[in-house]
C-alpha cells in the first residue's frame, strides 16, 4: 500500500498497534482483532516471517506477544489489550507481506478475548494517535 | 557527537528514486528503493534480468612501484604474483596469529600498478596497515606507494543475466571476462570495468570519476538496469554463500574456519601464513557452513546452535523461500546434511547444513 492510513473505527496503542473491538459481541466476552498500523509496517519495510502464537495463549496489554520480520529486522508486537487467543491468522504463515498490503484487513494478527474490557480507556482514538506521530 | 554521514555521488538519484537511507559504516546508502516489496523485486531483478547497486561507499587502495608485488604479497593471503596484467584475485589480510582484518578483491591494472577494493568499515584501518607494513619491511617511496584512492571513484555493480548486455551497450570496447579487468569508456566515461560482482551472477563493476557516475547510473537505469540497495545485495550474497565482513569474517578466526583455504597461498608468506598453515594442518575446530532452515522461521546473527556454534548471517531468501543463513559449527558437525538446531529467540528451530552455495544458477 501506499499512502499513511488510520481507520477512524480502531483503537491505537502508542507502539504502533491496533485493536478493533468486535461490534456484535457479548457484552460480558467482548472480543478484539489486533495487527500493526500502517506506521509500522512501514517503518518495518517488506514482511518476510510472521507467526502469532497459538490459540489460547494470554497476551498482556503493554507486553509483546508475537514478532513480525523484515528482511533485515526483528520487530516485537505489544497487545494494545489484554486478554486469551481465540484466533490467529493462519494465512499469514504463507503470505506474511499481508501486513505490508492490508494491515488493517488480511494483515491482521490475532483475536482475543478481552479480559479487562475497560483497558480500552488507555487507547488512542485515531485522532490522538496521529498527532503522536508528528506532522 | 559523530561525524557527519558521506553521501556518494549517487545520493540525489537515490532520493529522487524514493530509497530508504541508513547509516552504513559512516556511509548514507541506500538499503532499498520505494515500494512495499521492493527488496523482493530488486532481488528478483538481478537473478532474472540486471540491477545496478551504488557500492560507492566501498574503498580502494592503489599499491604501486618497482617493489609493490612484496608488499602485497606480505599484506594479503593470496598468490598476487600468478595474477598476469588485467587479472583480478580474491583474498583476505590476517593478523600474524590469522584472524581476518579484512576480505578484498585485487586488480593488476600493470605490471607494478595494482589496485585493491577494501570493505568500507575497514578502508581507515586497511590504508594504516599498508602503510604500517611497508615501513616495517623497509620499503621507500622509491619502492612502493601506498594510495589512498576512495575520493578517486565512485563505484557502481551492474548484476544479473542481462548485466552485459545493458553495459555493453554503452562501452566502446568488448568487457572484460570474468575475473579480469579493463579500461574503457562506458557511456563516454573513462572506467575501470571489473568482471567480478557480488551476488552470483554475471556482470561487472564499474570503478569511475564521482562527477561521471550520475550521467553512467542514468544511463544504466535507461536501459532497463534496477536501482538496487544494500538488503537486496545482502539477500543476494547470502544465497551465493559469499562473506560478508564484520559476519562471517572477523578477527575472532581466520580463513580456514571460514572455509578460505583456497585463497591462502602459505608459500607466499603473508603475515599470517604460519598460523593459517597450522590450522590448514591440523584441522580447523569450527567451520563456516551454510543452513537452510526446515519449515517456519528465520535464523539471525548471534542466534546460539545447540552443542554449539553461532549464526552469522541469516535472512529469508526470496530465491528459495525460506530462511536460510551461515554459521560456525564444530567441524565434526560441518558436513551437509547435518540437523542443526538453532535457537531463535527462545525459540528452537530446525536447520540443516547445506553444500554451497545455497542458490545456483541451473546451467
Amino acid at each position: 500500500m501506499s499512502d499513511a492510513e488510520y481507520p477512524d473505527e480502531l483503537l491505537y496503542h502508542p507502539e504502533h498497534d491496533w485493536a478493533r473491538i468486535e461490534s456484535g459481541s457479548d457484552p460480558d466476552s467482548l472480543e478484539a482483532t489486533l495487527g500493526i498500523t500502517w506506521f509500522a509496517q512501514d517503518a518495518l519495510g517488506e514482511v518476510v516471517f510472521a507467526e502469532p502464537p497459538a490459540v489460547g495463549t494470554t497476551v498482556t496489554q503493554g507486553a509483546p506477544y508475537a514478532e513480525v520480520e523484515s528482511v533485515k529486522a526483528v520487530s516485537d508486537v505489544v497487545a494494545p489489550l489484554s486478554g486469551e487467543i481465540v484466533a490467529v491468522n493462519e494465512a499469514l504463515t504463507d503470505s506474511p507481506q499481508a501486513i505490508n498490503e492490508d494491515p488493517y484487513g488480511e494483515g491482521w494478527l490475532v483475536r482475543i478475548r478481552l479480559s479487562d474490557p475497560a483497558e480500552r480507556e488507555h487507547l488512542l482514538d485515531v485522532e490522538v494517535y496521529r498527532a503522536s506521530l508528528g506532522g | 557527537m559523530p561525524a557527519p554521514l558521506r553521501r556518494t555521488a549517487l545520493h540525489d538519484r537515490h532520493v529522487t528514486a524514493g530509497a530508504k537511507l541508513v547509516q552504513f559504516a559512516g556511509w548514507e546508502m541506500p538499503v532499498q528503493y520505494e515500494g512495499p516489496a521492493a527488496v523482493r523485486e530488486e532481488h528478483m531483478a538481478v537473478r532474472e534480468d540486471v540491477g545496478v547497486f551504488d557500492v560507492s561507499h566501498m574503498g580502494q587502495i592503489e599499491t604501486s612501484g618497482p617493489r609493490a608485488i612484496e608488499l602485497l604479497q606480505r599484506v594479503i593471503s593470496n598468490d598476487l604474483a600468478r595474477v598476469p596484467v588485467g587479472g583480478a584475485q580474491y583474498g583476505v589480510m590476517c593478523r600474524e596469529d590469522g584472524g581476518v582484518l579484512d576480505d578484498l578483491f585485487s586488480y593488476r591494472l600493470d605490471a607494478d600498478r595494482w589496485l585493491t577494493v577494501t570493505n568500507a568499515a575497514n578502508h581507515e584501518q586497511d590504508l594504516r596497515w599498508w602503510t604500517e607494513q611497508a615501513r616495517a619491511g623497509g620499503y621507500g617511496a622509491e619502492d612502493v606507494e601506498v594510495a589512498d584512492r576512495i575520493e578517486q571513484y565512485a563505484m557502481l555493480a551492474v548484476q544479473g543475466p542481462r548485466a552485459r548486455e545493458v553495459v555493453q551497450a554503452i562501452a566502446d570496447a568488448p568487457l572484460p571476462a570474468r575475473m579480469t579487468v579493463a579500461s574503457g569508456r562506458i557511456a563516454g566515461a573513462q572506467t575501470i570495468v571489473c568482471g567480478t560482482g557480488y551476488t552470483g551472477e554475471d556482470g561487472v563493476e564499474l570503478l569511475l570519476e564521482p562527477a561521471h557516475a550520475p550521467h553512467v547510473w542514468d544511463e544504466l537505469v535507461r536501459r532497463g538496469a534496477k536501482p538496487a540497495g544494500l538488503a537486496a545485495r545482502d539477500t543476494l550474497r547470502l544465497e551465493a554463500c559469499y562473506h560478508l565482513y564484520g559476519n562471517d569474517l572477523s578477527v575472532r578466526r581466520g580463513p580456514i574456519e571460514a572455509g578460505l583455504g583456497w585463497c591462502c597461498d602459505e608459500a607466499t608468506g603473508f603475515i599470517g601464513s604460519e598460523a593459517v598453515r597450522a590450522v590448514r594442518e591440523a584441522g580447523p575446530a569450527e567451520k563456516l557452513v551454510a543452513f537452510a532452515i526446515e519449515g517456519s522461521g528465520i535464523a539471525r546473527p548471534g542466534n546460539e546452535i545447540a552443542g554449539g556454534g553461532v549464526v552469522t548471517s541469516g535472512t529469508m531468501s526470496p530465491s528459495l523461500g525460506v530462511g536460510i543463513g551461515m554459521a560456525y559449527v564444530p567441524a565434526q558437525r560441518a558436513s551437509v546434511g547435518t540437523r542443526l538446531q538453532i535457537d531463535v529467540r527462545g525459540k528452537m528451530r530446525e536447520a540443516v547444513v547445506r553444500a554451497k552455495p545455497l542458490y545456483k544458477k541451473e546451467a
